[in-house]
């Protein structure tokens, strides 16, 4: 078994991890990709997602992530965010609310002027914390 | 008679303000241990960002970025000025504002014209009564909770308006907290964003872990560094309007123990002018009696 790696997620306002991990996938920019222990020092921005890690005794975790990005270095993974939310920390309620809202106003797209990339951001924002609750709700 | 009561009175009203100002003391003191808990919790993301980005500024070229470029002519000038909402904070406000006139006053003789975005009740109120221009003003924000998201929005704002010509320069007028007893007004450029300078220990580190020379960078460094400056934009704004509020409530702290010490004075004072009046009237009484004895005796 390889040595476990430092992971620690960042946001303006908390630490939100700061934990052993043996494996870390993380939503790159051009691509999910996963970091071992001894990864060579590595800079990516992240998009909008789940990131997740198995912690020291192998369970896995789940990590609402947006805005952010992340530094790899052999013996520790850095994510820089705007915001991160464990699994247990989403709101259920308002990620379904956000949902509701953003698809409304992409229905209405073309009729007003609507802010579509906006929109569609939050839309993505929503629908990935409600995946990451209910993937966990489903185990 | 009257005039003891009277007194009492006065005894009894200058308690009743020492009560307020203690508890608005305790009130500033709890919500400023709020406030330096976030400013704690953003320091580590703030080091971390500044360390990434002054080695991958060092890679990338010099024309990486629009919002690095200082405009050759500075025509219009933002300034985002941070105060409270309220007052009885001693000379926080005023400093501030101070402060913001003075860079007025600066660019008014080089006939740059200037705009406000406030930041805090007591700047917009200033700016109202004086007519400048402002172009947004944001209430209730300085000195509560408030989230990252705020400064994003509005830091995104002041990059359109650098980018479409809206402004040339942009400043932060915010007020920097040293320590408890220490708050002082202070300037930062937010834009252009100025050169980026890597500090003396991040270099260090850097090359003891050899950071750059093997970092692979997904998307080019160019593009993460596009990708990052705005988001310092951010950071700093946030920074500042971390710093504004912890002062905010340290100020008051600070004034509102000023002033429930000058009531335990006062009390002090008015409590002896009230014992000596009361002896005053004793003696009087006595000399009527001892006066009507002698009388009597005859």
């Amino acid at each position: 078994m390889a040595e476990n790696i430092l992971l620690e997620v960042v946001t303006p306002e908390k630490v939100v991890v700061s934990e052993k991990a043996q494996i870390v996938m993380a939503p790159g920019n051009l691509g999910e990709f996963g970091v071992l222990s001894g990864h060579t020092p590595f800079l990516s921005t992240l998009n909008i997602g789940r990131l997740h890690y198995k912690d020291e005794s192998g369970n896995e975790q789940s990590i609402f992530i947006s805005g952010g990005f992340a530094e790899a270095l052999p013996d520790k993974v850095t994510v820089l965010a705007e915001s991160a939310e464990r699994e247990r920390e989403i709101d259920v309620e308002r990620a379904k609310e956000a949902m509701e809202r953003a698809r409304k106003r992409l229905a209405e797209k073309g009729k007003q002027d609507i802010d579509v990339f906006r929109a569609e951001i939050a839309l993505k924002r929503a629908l990935y914390r409600l995946y990451i609750t209910e993937a966990v709700a489903i185990k | 008679m009257a005039k003891l009561k009277e007194i009492q009175l006065k005894i009894s009203g200058v308690k009743k303000t020492k009560q307020i100002t203690s508890a608005m003391k305790m009130v500033a003191s709890s919500k400023l241990r709020g406030a330096q808990m976030s400013m704690e919790a953003f320091r580590p993301y703030a080091g971390k960002y500044a360390e990434v980005l002054g080695s991958l500024a060092e890679r990338a070229g010099d024309q990486a970025s629009p919002l690095l470029e200082p405009r050759e002519e500075v025509k219009k000038v933002g300034i985002v000025l941070c105060t409270s909402d309220r007052g009885l904070c001693g000379g926080f406000n005023s400093g501030l504002i101070n402060k913001a006139i003075s860079l007025l006053k600066e660019y008014s003789e080089k006939n740059i014209e200037v705009s406000f975005t406030n930041f805090g009740k007591k700047g917009f109120d200033w700016c109202r009564n004086n007519n400048k221009v402002v172009e947004e003003k944001h209430l209730g924000i300085i000195g509560s909770r408030f989230g990252f998201n705020i400064a994003s929005v509005a830091g995104r704002k002041m990059i359109d308006g650098f980018l479409d010509g809206t402004y040339d320069e942009v400043y932060v007028v915010y007020s920097e907290f040293l320590n408890m007893a220490r708050q002082v007004p202070a300037v930062k450029k937010l834009l252009p964003i100025p050169p980026i300078e890597v500090e003396g220990e991040g270099i260090e580190e850097a090359e003891e872990e050899g950071f750059m020379a093997e970092h692979i960078c997904e998307p080019s460094p160019d593009e993460l560094l596009n990708e990052m400056l705005p988001k310092n934009v951010y950071i700093q704004l946030f920074s500042a309007f971390l710093e504004t509020s912890t002062s905010e409530h340290a100020a008051r702290m600070t004034a509102m123990d000023n002033a429930t010490r000058a009531c335990n004075d006062m009390i002090t004072e008015l409590k002896t002018i009230f014992n000596k009046a009361r002896q005053a009237a004793i003696t009087a009484d006595l000399m009527d009696i001892v006066g009507g004895a002698e009388a009597l005796k005859g």
